[in-house]
This record gives C-alpha cells, sequence and structure tokens, in this order.
C-alpha cells in the first residue's frame, strides 16, 4: 500500500451484515442481524448501544480481523477482504507491548510498513511530542499512568496516518476527568488528519460530543436502530462545557429515549437470564 | 509513614525532618532484618554440618554409610592434590560441565523452535499433541541406555540425553507461552499492517520469553543429571563415572564429595541464568524481578 493511499479518509459502508457464531455448547448465536450503515469519508461516528450488541464486532469486521456471515463491508468502495489496509485499531484494553519503551511502541506502526527504524523513531518521537508525553519516550508501559498509556495507543494509532480508525470504548477505563481530556485531544488530532471514525461506547454524552453522527443499535442480536446527525458546529472546543448547550440537550434527549428502550430491554433480558 | 498523629488539631501536618526521620528508621529496620536473617542461615548451616559431623563422631550414625563432613573435605582435598583414578579432577569437572552446557544448548534452541512453530501453527500442534504427551510421559532417563548403546561411551551419549531432558521442559514453556499471546496485542500487530513474521520476532516472541526464561533454571538443572546419569550408565571420564566408582568402593564420602561439587556447578549456572534473565526481562516491573530473582 502506498501512503498516499493510507492518508485519503475512506468512506465504511455495511450492506446487510449478519454475523453468527457457533457457541462451545454447539448451538448459533447470532450477534448482528442485518446491519445497514454508512459513514462518510472523513466522518466522524459514534456507536452507542446497550452491553453485548455486537458493537465490538461491527468494528473487527470493519477491520478484517473478522468476516460477515452475510452481507458485505465496503471500505472506499472496495470489499474488505483481509485485513483493511489504512485501519488503526485501538482497544479497550491496552494493546500496548509490555517489552517495548514508549517510542518501541509507537514506532511499530511504521516498523512494520518496513520503514527504516531510524526514520520510524524520528516520526514516533514527533508523535509522542504531538500526544505530549516528551521526556517519557524510553519509559516501559508499566511505568505510566492509565491516561498516559491510552496517550500511548493513541500515538501508535494515529502515527501510520489512518485512513480509518476504529475504537472501541478507548476511554472506557478511565476516570472522567482524564476521559474529558482525552477526548479533547483525541478532536484536536482527528481534526488535523480527519480519518473516518467509528468510535464504540457506552457513554451518550461522550458520543454526542465526539460525533457527527450517532448510531444507536438495538440490544442482541445487534442492528442499527436509528442513526443521528449530530448538528453541532465544529470545531468543538472542550467536550465539558459543550454539554451545557442547549441542541446538545435537546439532542441527548432525543437520543436516550431511544437508546433508554434497548437499554431497558438488554437489562430485562439479562435480569431473565438470572432468573431461569 | 507514621509520623505523629493528630499534632495541634484534626490535620497532622507532616514535615520533612519527620518524613526524613521515617526514612532512615525504615532503612535501619531493614538492615536489621537482613543481618538476622543471614545470622540464621548461618545457625542452620553449623547445626547441620555440625550435628552431622557429632553425630559420626559419637558411632550413632554410621559414618561408613553416610560419610562425614571431615572426611568429605579430606576427599575434595586428595582429588585436588593427586587426582582422581581417571586423571586431574577438573579435567571430571570439565568433561561433565562440558556434557551439561551442550545439552543445554541443543535442547534450548530446539525446544524454543519447535515450541514456537507448534505454538503458532494450530494445525500441527493439534495432529502432534497426543504423541507429544505419549514421549511425556516416558521416563525419558531410560533413554540413556538407547544412547549409551548406540553412540558409544564418548560425549555424543551425555549431551543426547541431556538435550532430550532440557528440550520437553523448555518446548512445552515455549508452546504454553506462545499460546498465552494476548489476542489484543496480536490484533492490532495485525492491523498495522504487521507480517507473520514480523508478528513472531515482535509480538510472539518476546511475550512466550518469560515462560522460556522460567524453565531455563529448571533446564540447567536436568542438563546437569542427563550429563551424570549418562555417566553412571558408561563413560571414561566425568563426575558421574567418579561417583558410581565411589559407590563401587563403598565411599561414601567420595559421592558426598563429587555432589558437593555438582552444586557448584549448578548453582553458578543459575547465577548466570539470573543475569541473563535480569537483562532480558528488563521491562518487567521491579516487583517480579525481584521476586524471581529471591
Amino acid at each position: 500500500m502506498t501512503s498516499t493511499v493510507a492518508r485519503r479518509p475512506a468512506q465504511i459502508e455495511l450492506s446487510g451484515v449478519t454475523k453468527r457464531f457457533l457457541t462451545p455448547s454447539g448451538s448459533m448465536f447470532t450477534a448482528l442481524r442485518a446491519i445497514d450503515l454508512a459513514v462518510g469519508a472523513g466522518k466522524f461516528c459514534a456507536v452507542v448501544g446497550p452491553t453485548g450488541c455486537g458493537k465490538s464486532t461491527t468494528l473487527t469486521m470493519v477491520a478484517g480481523l473478522d468476516r460477515p456471515s452475510t452481507g458485505t463491508v465496503r471500505v472506499g468502495g472496495q470489499v474488505v477482504d483481509g485485513i483493511t489496509a489504512g485501519t488503526s485499531f485501538m482497544f479497550q484494553a491496552d494493546a500496548l507491548m509490555p517489552w517495548k519503551t514508549v517510542l518501541g511502541n509507537v514506532a511499530l506502526g511504521p516498523v512494520f510498513r518496513g520503514v527504516p527504524k531510524k526514520e520510524a523513531q524520528s516520526r514516533a518521537r514527533d508523535w509522542v511530542r504531538r500526544v505530549g508525553l516528551a521526556g517519557f519516550e524510553e519509559h516501559h508501559p508499566h511505568q505510566l499512568s492509565g491516561g498516559m498509556r491510552k496517550r500511548v495507543s493513541l500515538a501508535a494509532a494515529l502515527i501510520n496516518e489512518p485512513s480509518i480508525l476504529l475504537m472501541d470504548e478507548p476511554f472506557g477505563a478511565l476516570d472522567v476527568q482524564t476521559k474529558a481530556i482525552m477526548s479533547n485531544e483525541l478532536l484536536g488530532l482527528w481534526e488535523q488528519t480527519r480519518p473516518s471514525v467509528i468510535f464504540v461506547t457506552h457513554d451518550l454524552e461522550e458520543a454526542i460530543a465526539l460525533a457527527d453522527q450517532v448510531v444507536v443499535m438495538t440490544t442482541g442480536p445487534g442492528t442499527v436502530k436509528a442513526v443521528y446527525d449530530i448538528d453541532l458546529p465544529r470545531p468543538r472546543g472542550a467536550v465539558q462545557e459543550i454539554r451545557f448547550e442547549s441542541r446538545f440537550v435537546e439532542l441527548h434527549h432525543q437520543i436516550w429515549a431511544s437508546l433508554r428502550e434497548e437499554v431497558e430491554a438488554a437489562y430485562a433480558l439479562t435480569a431473565q437470564g438470572r432468573r431461569s | 509513614m507514621s509520623g505523629p498523629a493528630g499534632r495541634g488539631g484534626a490535620i497532622s501536618v507532616i514535615s520533612p525532618q519527620t518524613d526524613a526521620s521515617d526514612t532512615v528508621g525504615v532503612r535501619h529496620a531493614a538492615r536489621r532484618r537482613k543481618a538476622l536473617v543471614w545470622a540464621a542461615r548461618l545457625a542452620t548451616l553449623i547445626v547441620v554440618i555440625g550435628g552431622w559431623q557429632l553425630l559420626t563422631s559419637a558411632k550413632i550414625v554410621d559414618r561408613f554409610f553416610w560419610g562425614q563432613p571431615s572426611g568429605i573435605v579430606a576427599q575434595l582435598n586428595d582429588w585436588v592434590r593427586h587426582g582422581t583414578a581417571y586423571g586431574s579432577i577438573w579435567l571430571q569437572i570439565w568433561t561433565t560441565f562440558k556434557e551439561a552446557v551442550l545439552g543445554f544448548v541443543f535442547g534450548v534452541i530446539t525446544g524454543v523452535i519447535v515450541g514456537v512453530l507448534l505454538g503458532q501453527f494450530r494445525f500441527f500442534s493439534e495432529v502432534l499433541s497426543p504423541y507429544i504427551k505419549v514421549a511425556n510421559a516416558i521416563p525419558r532417563i531410560v533413554l540413556g541406555s538407547l544412547f549409551t548403546v548406540a553412540l558409544g561411551l564418548g560425549i555424543a551419549a551425555k549431551v543426547s540425553l541431556a538435550a532430550v531432558l532440557v528440550f520437553f521442559v523448555v518446548f512445552f514453556n515455549a508452546f504454553q507461552g506462545v499460546r498465552e499471546v494476548d489476542r489484543n496485542l496480536l490484533n492490532n500487530a495485525r492491523v498495522l499492517g504487521a507480517s507473520r513474521g514480523a508478528i513472531t520476532r515482535h509480538v510472539v516472541i518476546p511475550s512466550a520469553l518469560t515462560w522460556i526464561i522460567a524453565s531455563l533454571h529448571v533446564a540447567f538443572g536436568l542438563a546437569i543429571i542427563g550429563a551424570i546419569v549418562g555417566e553412571f550408565l558408561g563413560a571414561q571420564r566425568g563426575l558421574g563415572l567418579v561417583i558410581a566408582t565411589a559407590q563401587n568402593n563403598f565411599n561414601p564420602n567420595g559421592v558426598f564429595a563429587a555432589m558437593f561439587i555438582i552444586a557448584v556447578l549448578a548453582l553458578t549456572a543459575e547465577g548466570l541464568i539470573g543475569l541473563l534473565e535480569r537483562r532480558l526481562l528488563s521491562w518487567r516491573p521491579p516487583s517480579q524481578i525481584e521476586a524471581s530473582a529471591a
């Protein structure tokens, strides 16, 4: 792949995507059913939905780590077959190599793409600085706080200048303040390179504050319930403040009404399961 | 920090002085504890060796069967001055050491290679797993007889036996280590565009290294056992042969003296492996390194 391809944001299209898994007991489990979803090139799409509705599965299929049982996933017009080129993935858990330094971890992307080590390192140094970790290049992940590790992950994800950025509850494990800071940084960095983003989260406020488009998913088997366009102007500024704007509150009301039904349904389902 | 609490109100202010004197106190306690541990270690040694010497001198324990510390020292002294029946003691030590190290190296290399390969290719590991289980269930030390017959009295038979013993321990650890690699790390590397080789080099092997190195401690002990047993079964020199001769001559002091030499060898190797471990695994949190060094 050439870097020019990687730099152009790509449109993501899922059409009629269904994913079934074989459970250990031998029965079929449908995680996703007939998903239709389109994310425009350079758009920030947040996906919210109750636990276990297949949000993460959607991401792994866009990345090409997994295949749909039926339906197709297209990225930039091409059907995903194998690992999707120009993709970066930020996982909920840390995906940093504990035996590599901060610099080594950030440099992995270019190194894997065959960039000479020297150049990879100088690019990594630049990205480490851009996420505010200058001076921590030689530290190992276990010497960093949770928020700092997330910054490293963010730098490692963005260094390849991806056309698609997939984020699976990346800030889920952080405390509220750190989460707000990281969200601001993410927005700032995203506005510089503008990859297409699918951002999975539990947190509706986070979703509205960050995204152009919020997708609400139904409880399992997951499918798209509704898509809301977020017409808050960009650049958004601090996510802590935007939530007090009247348009934000309005959108939040609207989407929460839709999401609540699903969350309650999911809760009733698990409660039932516990009783039986 | 246990500064005097409640000074002049509900909030206790911990001054830098209190902090500093606390540090001194903590350090002092740590040093005293260390000294105590060493004193107790020395006492244990004196009680065991001294008791052994006393009991055998008082003829409560028969020194003809159980040896005597002073006799062991005399035996070591005799070996150093006059050599053994098969040449100088240093030659015997060198022979055994060479066999153990060669067996160790071959066993570790093959164990790591096969473990990493089988760990990554699920198909092969499924095909081979019943045979590996059978091979593991066999008492492999018996292979020593086979090797002695097939490879003769030279060094090859001992090296082979040591290598086989080492191989299985290292292999199982490498295999397990590869299987335990964090899925997230693998997926992340794949998405970032890593080839299969790059994943092995940057993710799988470093991750399995913790497991592999943990196995090396046990493995070197097994390499020495392999070399000694091989020499027992038939050899022209080596510490195993020295032990076998001492046994045939009803010389328990000779057996103990050789045991002592082997223990020194094993401890030296253990120290070197510990150094290697600290070098290769320096990225781990310090608590783990301390725990493994203790």
